[in-house]
């Protein structure tokens, strides 16, 4: 697992700069995702998590830093085939499988255009073929291809999305919150679904989310963010059991489980950001307390971090 | 205690071009003075209709009760005309909806969307409104009501126009708070402070609670009582200790495996519950959930199950519970939860119709 996929550095994402409403949607990330793994983004809406995922793929130019894909730079200028050697490895999966879907295409253009646009086959027929297997990978059938979307259900939708991004063979997927439209029934079909085609193609996720149990079941990593910067990143296992950072433990705290017992003993942390007493001058960044384990911190929170590791 | 509302084998359908949709297919019971009853269920399960029906607020046509009664303080609503629901709906039972952006009026001040209830169900002038506009913003926790109470909805943020309308749901005091999905949009953190908010107000309060929602961990935060609702029934219905600790239904067991736990293990695959739900213009045969069911028995596809009881609160309508029944063994996840709960009957008990 120790080969980097890819390498973000410094990313930042700047909106309406120079003016008054400017919002540092993401400030200053750095992170990296290794192949075949799972790496699970969590943080409030407006945290910047959506944000890194899209400038990640290039949706938006980013203002700073850069995104390096098996060590070559996306971001930057590029002609048009270089883009699309990009775009062929990296795909999405978004939210809504209401609108990101287009109503007025059959679903077999829908998974197609990918292959059309990369020119992936070479005849009518190996296309059609192309299709079906997609669908089939995904558990749908052949007589599914010539429908339009609004005749399947959000789960169905979702799944239709998928086959869509993995049309051109992708080697990385950016899922952004691919279940939180679905109910709790079909959100376990479409995970189950996600790892399973995790395990036989070795695909790499960024999967963003907010339900944190399902992010931890997912994730082999995660990265917490608060207000554009990533606060905390650990192994999954290791995030719940020791989270450092104090927005960390304020949201795990606020996750409500099934289980009634637990729940009438529940305790709340506040994550009030001016705890910090940082200096002026005190440097503020991500540093290692324990293998693998980044919090944000000065100095002297580094200390303290790491003396309360277990 | 005292009962609020009875639900007797209410039955409510849609007439669509494609036939008769039976969105509510004869559910019953009753909610208690100052309880919470979480109501879950996937969607088109008839949650949602299940309680607009009660506000009254299905559309009539296409919608239509075909059957039952349902009984709030004793008097039966399903006959009253809408000028009768008017004085009640506001006043004696009042709703909370899953988007607070597109139940809250754009183009009116925080302050009069409040003030509007109290005209209408208290007589109060406008002065005195408006001063108890601003007691209430503060006792849903918005801060400096003073300003806030005239300002406009675009200008909250989620968390606190979902505040504002429980302000205006709790405006006239009702007895009855209908709660549709109310912190699924929200994020955690500002989701938990939202339901700390309506625990801690209900029991200010009073109010009885019925909570709409699809999230268990939140039916475990909020729930007295718990009703599963599956293709326009309940399937299964009891304390919310009974139906986390000792489910007896095989849909509510596929919900709680279907739910990673903090403490579950990444190897495993999640139980989902295959297929999706049945299409209500022909609700199959038997029983509704059978072809997505692994443990579903030969009658299942024949006849439709009857409610068992499996103690004085405890209801499960699944032929498992039948005598001739053999044993099967709930998923793994659900196993590791259960456990025996001192109030359970020895054996199920058949309920009779019309309980």
């Amino acid at each position: 697992m120790a080969e980097k996929l890819l390498e973000i550095k410094h990313l930042k994402q700047y909106f309406n700069i120079g003016r008054p409403n400017q919002v540092k949607a993401v400030d200053d990330v750095t992170f990296d995702i290794y192949k075949g793994e799972t790496l699970g983004l969590v943080g409030e809406s407006g945290c910047g998590k959506s944000t890194t995922g899209r400038t990640i793929i290039r949706l938006y130019d980013a203002t700073g830093g850069q995104v390096l894909f098996n060590g070559e730079n996306v971001h930057g200028r590029k002609s048009k085939a270089e883009l699309k050697k990009f775009n062929r490895k990296m795909q999405m999966i978004f939210q809504d499988p209401y609108a990101s879907l287009n109503p007025r295409m059959t679903v077999a253009d829908i998974i197609a255009e990918g292959i059309d646009i990369h020119g992936l086959a070479k005849s009518k027929k190996e296309r059609m073929e192309r299709v079906y297997e997609l669908l089939e990978t995904v558990g749908l059938n052949k007589e599914h291809a010539n429908r339009y979307p609004h005749e399947f259900s959000g789960g169905q939708r979702q799944r239709i999305g998928i086959a869509r991004a993995l049309a051109v063979e992708p080697e990385f997927i950016i899922a952004d919150e691919p279940i939180s439209a679905l109910d709790v029934s079909i959100q376990a079909q479409v995970v189950n679904l996600m790892k399973r085609l995790q395990r036989e193609k070795g695909l790499t996720y960024l999967f963003i989310a907010h339900d944190l149990s399902m992010v931890k079941y997912i994730s082999d990593r995660i990265g917490v963010m608060y207000f554009g910067k990533l606060v905390e990143l650990a192994p999954a296992d290791d995030l719940y059991q020791n989270a450092m950072h104090p927005y960390t433990k304020s949201l795990l705290s606020a996750i409500p489980l099934p289980d009634p017992e637990s729940e009438r003993t529940r305790r709340r942390i506040m994550y009030d950001p001016s705890s910090h007493h940082y200096e002026e001058n005190e440097k503020v960044e991500m540093r290692e307390i324990a293998p693998g384990h980044l919090v944000y911190c000065s100095e002297k929170e580094f200390e303290q971090y790491k003396a309360q590791y277990k | 205690m005292e009962k609020i509302l009875e639900v007797k084998d209410l039955k409510v359908s849609f007439h669509v071009y494609g036939g008769e949709v039976q969105a509510v297919r004869g559910v019953s019971f009753d909610l208690f003075k100052g309880e919470t009853l979480a109501i879950v269920g996937e969607s088109g399960s008839g949650k949602s209709v299940l309680n607009q029906t009660i506000m009254k607020l299905i559309p009539m046509p296409p919608g239509k009760i075909t059957g039952g009664q349902i009984l709030f303080h004793g008097e039966d609503i399903v006959h009253k005309s809408d000028k009768e629901m008017e004085k009640i709906r506001g006043k004696d039972i009042s709703m909370i909806f899953q988007d607070p952006m597109t139940s809250l009026n754009p183009t009116m001040k925080v302050g009069h969307q409040i003030m509007e209830v109290l005209h209408k169900h208290q007589n109060m002038k406008s002065s005195q409104a408006k001063e108890r506009a601003i007691e209430l913003l503060r006792l849903v926790g918005i801060p400096m009501p003073e300003k806030r109470v005239n300002q406009y909805p675009h200008e909250f943020s989620g968390g606190m126009r979902q505040r504002a309308m429980i302000a205006i749901a709790l405006a006239a005091n009702p007895s009855l708070l209908i709660a549709d999905e109310p912190t699924t949009a929200l994020d955690v953190t500002i989701q938990a402070q939202i339901l700390e908010l309506m625990k801690d107000l209900q029991k200010k309060m009073d109010t009885s609670i019925i909570f709409i929602t699809h999230d268990l961990g939140v039916v475990a935060n909020v729930a007295d009582r718990v009703a599963v609702m599956y293709a326009g029934q309940i399937v299964e219905i009891g304390t919310v200790d009974e139906i986390f600790y000792d489910p007896r239904h095989p849909y509510t067991w596929g919900l709680l495996a279907s739910m990673p736990s903090l403490d579950s293990d990444h190897k495993a695959e999640l139980a989902a519950i295959p297929g999706t739900p049945p299409d209500l213009t022909n609700p199959p045969k038997g029983d509704a959930f059978a072809p997505r069911n692994q443990y579903a028995l030969a009658i299942d596809f024949e006849q439709e199950p009857p409610m068992f009881q499996v103690s004085e609160t405890h209801f499960a309508k699944t032929w498992l519970l039948h005598p001739d029944a053999p044993k099967v063994e709930p998923p793994e996840a659900v196993k590791l939860k259960m456990r025996k709960l001192s109030s359970t009957f020895e054996k199920p008990i058949l309920v009779k119709e019309g309980k």
